[in-house]
């Protein structure tokens, strides 16, 4: 998984309907690097990532794969270089771990190609990647959240795809579990040379590893760059509408944003 | 861990999961063999075992016995074949309904399918006076009208199992208001016939059901084959489908119409037997403990059920031959109450 591959929005427009989210947007997703995308609740976060991976149709514009316009592409081809794990995929009733992440193999196959060992041994590679072996053969209903979304995230990596887009995948997890998933996706971009474009919440762990971050506000892009250029107390401002004092990550060195309200303001402490 | 150790672990997982499948499979078809044996021994004039058999073989041997061939060939043996038929294709029906729509009331005996069969049927009994095969026709073009209805009326922007399963409840209300109505306007000896027809029965079968229904399965289980390599995907939501590169509209709409031919095949050839749809795919899997889908399992499931049904409901009562329909609504009944009891205690209904 040395070739890295081109994914760009081009003046892309996305919508559900009438209601247009996502309008007039560029992005080139810099390959072999963890892109994370970030903003307010229905800013177009989810939208522009489900556009990005041919799940919703632009009305304007045009996403491209390696040059390609992707939603003209046969959509098997793209599912082996692209893989995509949606916010709420539905596991079936009393399916076992490896079953569900079998099912990632799904575009490998076809009428004449069923499973071979080349299969086995991708869906263990995804299993010892995700640290999720031990639990091969129990059912997924029985798991527990941080479980799931490993084994979820599993499936995706048995894809084995050099492109990764990743929906809130933190989503209902403890801190740790969010931290050790998150150092998850880096050690693949670091280690497996892929291309990762993740939409997360939680600005503080976005900034710690995105090597490219997007913010995002009512369907455009506000700012993208490194975060340590491009978080500022005026883009989080512009983005969230929230006043905030940017620190120093004394772990990490990178942008830390404190919030600041209605009850906890600057001097307060003081002149209480 | 070496790599090569992990892999071994996963290939052993998914043999211990197929030796669990061709176990259940190897179970249910023996079980099978022996329902149909007794299907051919059992009955009110005695044959014995091995008159059964030379019967079977007659046509290569030559050995006949007028009597004994007429009562094994003519009268039993269609009899358990369309059995086993009418209930495999109940059974893969409702298997389909249920996982595209993921919801084990989505079976076509309960959203609404079987009753635009019978409202259909019992229309052209009472209202057009017809008889026979013609009443299997009109039965076959109302499920088919009922499942495009129902699909229509659910579509918004594509169609989601909950809307499915909610206007084929309603829709199926609807179509038992029709049928109430129709009986206040029919003579006795139709709404005998009627009835008859509606709780859905072997004891009028006839060879000419057993040829279009066989025959429609020739075509539907191949069909329903090709399609079913698309659901490995399509089980995890749309969006993860997609994302996998599976076509999922096509495939969705294919299916569908795979399982409303099952359906309406099966309810022209014997009736709305009542529950075999409903029953088989849960029972399968429930057996198989999450080793597989299930669709060739509940195929088994249902033949079984059925022809079980049958045997019980020709001889449970003595001199009284029941139609099989009260035997699978009494028996579905007790596993729908089941069902929802024990849905209802781990707190999920889908």
């Amino acid at each position: 998984m040395s070739a890295n591959h081109q994914l760009l929005a081009a003046g892309l427009d996305l919508g559900y309907g009438d209601r247009r989210i996502v309008s007039a947007l560029d992005l080139t997703v810099p390959a072999g690097k963890l892109t994370v995308i970030v903003g307010a609740n229905a800013c177009g976060k989810s939208t522009l990532l489900r556009g990005l991976a041919r799940l919703l149709s632009p009305t304007r514009g045009a996403v491209y794969l390696d040059g390609k316009p992707i939603h003209q592409m046969p959509t098997r081809e793209v599912a082996t270089v692209l893989g995509v794990l949606p916010q709420s995929p539905i596991a079936p009733e009393a399916i076992t771990v490896t079953d569900l992440v079998g099912r990632g193999r799904y575009p490998h196959q076809g009428w004449f190609r069923r499973w071979t060992p080349e299969d086995d041994a991708a869906v263990a590679r995804a299993l010892a990647a995700t640290d999720t072996l031990d639990l091969a053969e129990r059912p997924v209903d029985e798991l527990s959240g941080g479980q799931r979304q490993r084994v979820w995230i599993a499936m995706a990596l048995a894809q084995e795809t050099d492109l990764l887009l990743l929906d809130e995948p933190t989503t209902f997890l403890d801190i740790n579990h969010q931290v050790e998933v998150l150092d998850l996706l880096t050690d693949l971009v670091r280690t497996g040379g892929r291309t990762m474009v993740v939409v997360l919440h939680d600005l503080n762990l976005a900034c710690r590893y995105a090597d490219h971050i997007v913010a995002m506000k009512a369907g455009t892009i506000v700012a993208e760059g490194r975060p340590v250029a491009v978080m500022t107390e005026k883009v989080v401002h512009d983005v969230f509408g929230m006043a905030s004092r940017i620190m120093v990550d004394p772990v990490s060195d990178t942008p830390m944003i404190v919030p600041i309200g209605r009850h906890h303001t600057e001097g307060a402490m003081a002149r209480a | 861990m070496s790599i090569a150790l992990d892999t071994s672990r996963i290939s052993r997982a998914r043999s211990r999961a197929a030796a669990r499948r061709h176990a259940v499979a190897g179970g249910l078809a023996a079980a099978l063999v022996l329902g149909f044996a007794a299907a051919l021994y059992l009955g009110d004039y005695p044959v014995p075992l091995d008159g059964v058999i030379r019967s079977l073989f007659s046509p290569l041997t030559g050995l006949t016995d007028r009597g004994i061939d007429f009562i094994v060939l003519q009268v039993r043996l269609p009899r358990a074949i369309l059995a086993l038929l009418s209930g495999a294709a109940f059974a893969l029906a409702g298997i389909i309904f249920q996982t595209l729509l993921r919801n084990p009331l989505a079976s076509p005996d309960i959203i609404g399918i079987a009753h635009g069969a019978s409202a259909a049927a019992v229309f052209s009994i009472i209202i057009l006076g017809w008889s026979g095969l013609s009443v299997s026709l009109g039965a076959f073009g109302g499920a088919v009208l009922t499942a495009l209805a129902i699909y229509l009326l659910a579509w918004r922007n594509g169609v989601t199992a909950y809307r499915v399963v909610l206007i084929g409840i309603g829709m199926a209300a609807m179509l038992a208001a029709i049928i109430s109505y129709l009986f206040t306007r029919a003579r006795l000896n139709e709404v005998q016939q009627a009835m008859a027809w509606l709780v859905g029965s072997l004891n009028a079968s006839r060879p000419g059901d057993i040829v279009v229904l066989g025959g429609a399965m020739l075509v539907l289980v191949p069909a329903m084959i090709a399609l079913l390599r698309g659901l490995d995907a399509m089980e995890l939501g749309d969006d993860t489908a997609r994302a996998l590169g599976a076509r999922v509209e096509i495939n969705r709409l294919g299916l569908m119409l795979v399982a409303v031919g099952f359906a309406a095949f099966a309810t022209a050839a014997v009736g709305p037997v009542g529950f075999v749809a409903f029953v088989s795919g849960p029972l399968a899997r429930a057996l198989l403990k999450g080793a597989g889908r299930g669709f060739l399992h509940a195929s088994l499931v249902g033949a079984l059920v059925m022809l079980v049904s049958d045997l019980l409901a020709q001889h449970l009562l003595p001199n009284t031959q029941l139609p099989v329909g009260v035997v699978t609504g009494a028996c579905g009944a007790l596993f729908l109450l089941w069902l929802l009891m024990a849905s209802g205690r781990s707190g999920r209904v889908n």
